[in-house]
């Protein structure tokens, strides 16, 4: 895959320590090798997404600024609350608009008590909205964003309601 | 001219109820008409043809609560619907209906009318700003700078009309174009007028749509943009009276073409005049602002303004030139 | 018409653009900071019709969220519901009968064309005339029986499930949706482009009217008919097929210009091109069975999933997020309309109120479905 190898080199160099790359095509179960960080290439026809990139909150921005260099765009930002790890993940949707299709996902985890990730609307507009939304559900703050303030629960909601932990 | 107290009290009644009629039904005729133009069937549940339907609108319109709303100007936000009634019923004083029916033949009517008219553009003004609505402020607004620029084509035109007739009088107007429709102002044959008083017709046309807030021009009452514009705070008799004013504009506006351009009470074939002819060509002229107003989208007002300030008043300006300068060569 | 703003905040005025209000689709509430006519921000307020669509995801299970999926965008909701059968099914690994490919596609379409002519009537309604939402419900509603008789809903379908379809189209559905195909061929010249789209004064109101950038789309991501009124060619069922769109011929309408009429008339050709598959699809028919095996209680293997469908207003995507329970651990919900509202704050400053509202109108704007 043209496109796909293209990006998997590009973020490549930032995880210079990351583990070895394996593919994911086809059937069988393969065994997802344990990492705290680097770049996946998954099966697009099981996942949706060719690549799965997982880095450390302060590489959200240099992989965007990647990510818009090659024509990307931000499709969604979304949180996963892993309550048994005591961690907040914020999943990024990259997508292109015409041309050569490729699809990357990228994943950043945070702890659950302090979720602080850089903001990224900056780079890409979108986020700004997608960013509010994240807040709004799980209380991820994302820092320099420009009007970080709840987007779809009322104004004076004092909850966060996709926590697993969130009782009514 | 008799001045008895019969002759008024016959004109008094006459003419309030002609209005009243007017402003009632004429709601009735717009709704069948936008209905079958819509394909559908449009008031047809209250009496046979939905024909009580009006009297069924006035009898809700009057048991409901006239409110006020905090914060309003109280006596303009009362005085206002009233005031745009007023001279849409005074306007009919001058209007000839026949030959020997009209209340009054004045020798400055078309100076009245257009003064009244003004006076209705006020009403709209001090309706929109009593109201203390954000929105309402906005169209009145828009309401004064379109009628303001509507004006003046409307005024333009009609002097082509009194230079040619060589009177204000309502009346000798339309006497001066009695005997079939091809002494009519629309067509007038004579003297090369023909060139130039179809053109009148239509700038005055476009003028009264204009003029009376119709669409394609009723950003004023701009539903989908300000909800209800200058209406939006008024509820009950207010909007009842609003909407009559309206009404009764429109038919002030059809009798006003009729008399000037169409002939007044004359028969197209030269055949007897009589009042039913000026009926029949006004009711076939508001047929045709409601045919207009359910056909087109609105435009905007900037070129809505573009289309009065440098488009019309230059046409009717070179209109009026080229008339007078035909009136001076033969 | 646009011009530059500069001016202090005491000359300025804020209207409300309330949430009921005539002209936005739905509870939409914009706050618009405004100088006489002319608009110096706007900031549209979300959330008047929030309901957590997310939560009731993983608080049920994966069946429980189908009549969910119609609730967001009513309009397309048989979109929606592909959507969500489809990431499902990716995660499961269920295969999908082809006669029930074929009959989600017909269904779909139909649904598409029915999403438009609500949209040309609300948008012409804004503009003021009123005449032609008559002239399109009367042929949506031909529409909505068609539909009614394979799915028994008339709006907010439920009608696919995880593996197929749950009922069968009959003969008279077939013959309806050929006469229903050449009627709306029929009416389409006089009714739909001679009165309307040939109008001079729909021309002049909407013409030039919010000019989207491509590159602004692409910062924004913005994609359906936004993306492809300002050149964008990308449409996911010829970029990212899914389901048996690689076996129809249909072309994807892409304008340059970027104003309200591009987006006006990509919409109006994407009608006769779904006319088009639906046609193609109905010769091509195949027999068999319409629901395929899937197991009595699923339970997809963990893991993260994506699957993208093209609706009216855009992608939509679905982020699934399994952990082998037999609730999914988390849906993220990519509704097309969140993004392509996300560009207006930006594009309508400088514009006239009424400008600005003709252009809310051609972003075709589905509150529900922003606010899930």
């Amino acid at each position: 895959m043209d496109m796909r190898e293209k990006i998997r080199v590009a973020l490549a160099e930032l995880f210079p320590e990351s583990a070895p790359l394996v593919h994911l095509e086809g059937e069988g179960d393969q065994e997802v090798p344990p990492r705290e960080s680097g770049v996946l290439v998954t099966d697009f026809t099981k996942h949706g997404s060719h690549l799965d990139v997982l880095c450390r909150p302060d590489q959200v921005v240099p992989v965007a600024h990647i990510m818009d260099r090659e024509g990307f765009f931000l499709e969604a930002i979304a949180g996963v609350d892993w309550l048994d790890k005591q961690q907040f993940e914020v999943l990024y949707d990259y997508n292109r608009l015409g041309g050569e299709h490729c699809r990357v996902m990228v994943r950043t985890r945070v702890p659950r008590n302090e979720p602080v990730v850089p903001t990224i609307s900056a780079i890409f507009p979108a986020a700004d909205w997608h960013e509010r939304e994240t807040f709004d559900f799980y209380g991820i703050h994302f820092q320099d964003h420009p009007n970080l303030i709840r987007i779809l629960l009322p104004e004076d909601a004092d909850f966060h309601p996709l926590c697993k932990d969130y009782m009514p | 001219m008799e001045t008895s107290i019969w002759r008024a009290l016959f004109y008094l009644v006459g003419i309030m109820a002609f209005a009243g009629l007017n402003a009632a039904y004429l709601g009735w005729c717009e709704r069948k008409g936008a209905a079958r133009i819509q394909r559908r069937i449009g008031p047809c549940e209250a009496g046979y043809a939905g024909l009580w339907q009006p009297l069924a609108d006035g009898l809700k319109l009057l048991s409901k609560q006239l409110l006020v709303p905090q914060g309003v100007d109280g006596i303009i936000f009362r005085v206002a619907p009233v005031l745009a009634m007023i001279p849409a019923i005074t306007s009919m004083v001058v209007i000839p209906f026949s030959d020997n029916i009209g209340a009054r033949a004045m020798e400055l009517s078309v100076l009245l009318l257009f003064a009244l008219a003004s006076i209705g553009m006020i009403a709209i003004l001090l309706g929109g700003w009593a109201s203390g609505n954000k929105y309402a402020i906005i169209s009145a607004a828009r309401s004064v700078s379109q009628n303001l620029a509507y004006e003046i084509p409307m005024l333009i035109t009609v002097i082509t009309v009194v230079m040619i007739s060589g009177s204000m009088n309502l009346r000798e107007i339309a006497l001066d174009q009695q005997g079939g429709f091809w002494h009519w102002n629309i067509f007038r044959l004579e003297n090369g007028h023909f060139l130039t008083m179809w053109i009148s017709f239509i700038i005055f046309f476009i003028c009264s749509v204009a003029e009376t807030n119709r669409a394609p021009f009723d950003m004023a009452e701009a539903e989908s943009e300000l909800v209800a514009g200058f209406m939006t705070e008024y509820g009950s008799m207010g909007f009842g009276l609003f909407m009559m004013g309206e009404y009764l504009n429109i038919v002030v506006g059809a009798c006003l073409t009729a008399t000037l351009f169409l002939g007044g009470w004359d028969c197209p074939f030269g055949l007897t005049p009589g009042v039913w002819w000026f009926l029949i060509k006004i009711y076939i002229l508001i047929f045709t602002f409601i045919w207009i107003r359910w056909t087109y989208p609105r435009t905007q007002i900037y070129r809505l303004l573009n289309l009065s300030w440098k488009i019309l008043i230059p046409f009717s300006l070179v209109n009026l030139l080229i008339t007078a300068a035909l009136i001076k060569v033969f | 018409m646009t011009v530059p703003i500069h001016l202090r905040h005491d000359e300025t005025f804020v209207l409300n653009l309330g949430p009921q209000h005539p002209a936005t689709h739905g509870v939409l509430r914009v706050k618009l900071t405004m100088d006489g006519e002319y608009i110096v921000k706007a900031e549209p307020v979300l959330g008047y019709i929030h309901r957590m669509h997310e939560k009731m995801a993983e608080c049920g299970t994966f069946a429980q969220f189908m009549p969910n999926t119609a609730r967001m965008d009513y309009l397309h909701a048989l979109a929606f519901n592909h959507g969500w059968a489809l990431v499902v099914e990716k995660a499961a690994g269920i295969e999908v009968p082809e006669r029930a490919e074929y009959i989600r596609v017909i269904t779909v379409e139909l649904n598409r064309i029915a999403s438009h002519l609500l949209w040309w009537a609300a948008f012409l309604l804004d503009l003021g005339g009123f005449t032609p939402l008559l002239y399109a419900f009367d042929d949506r509603e031909k529409i909505i029986d068609l539909l009614e008789r394979v799915t028994g809903s008339r709006l907010t379908y439920c009608y696919m499930r995880f593996g197929g379809v749950y009922n069968d189209i009959d003969e008279e559905f077939i013959t309806g949706t050929r006469d229903f195909i050449k009627r709306l061929r029929g009416r389409m010249p006089r009714l739909y482009h001679d009165l309307v789209t040939h109008n001079i004064i729909l021309i002049k109101r909407i013409k030039d009217i919010g000019i989207i950038s491509a590159e602004q789309c692409r910062r924004y991501g913005a994609t359906g008919p936004v993306a492809r009124g300002s050149g964008i060619n990308y449409d996911i069922r010829k970029n990212e097929p899914y389901s048996v769109y690689p076996e129809f011929d249909f072309d994807v309408p892409v304008f340059d210009e970027g104003d309200s009429m591009a987006r006006y008339m990509v919409r109006m050709h994407e009608m006769e091109q779904s006319m088009r598959i639906i046609e193609q699809a109905l010769d091509k028919l195949p027999d068999g069975p319409v629901m395929g095996k899937s197991p009595k209680v699923l339970k997809p293997e963990a893991g993260y999933y994506y699957s993208a469908v093209e609706t009216a207003r855009g992608s939509l995507g679905h982020r699934l997020v399994c952990d082998g329970g037999k609730n999914p651990y988390k849906l993220k919900l990519r509704s097309p309309t969140f993004s392509n509202l996300s560009l207006y704050g930006e594009v309508a400053e400088g514009m006239l109120l009424a400008d600005a509202l003709a252009f809310m109108g051609s972003l075709d704007l589905v509150i529900p479905e922003i606010d899930r």
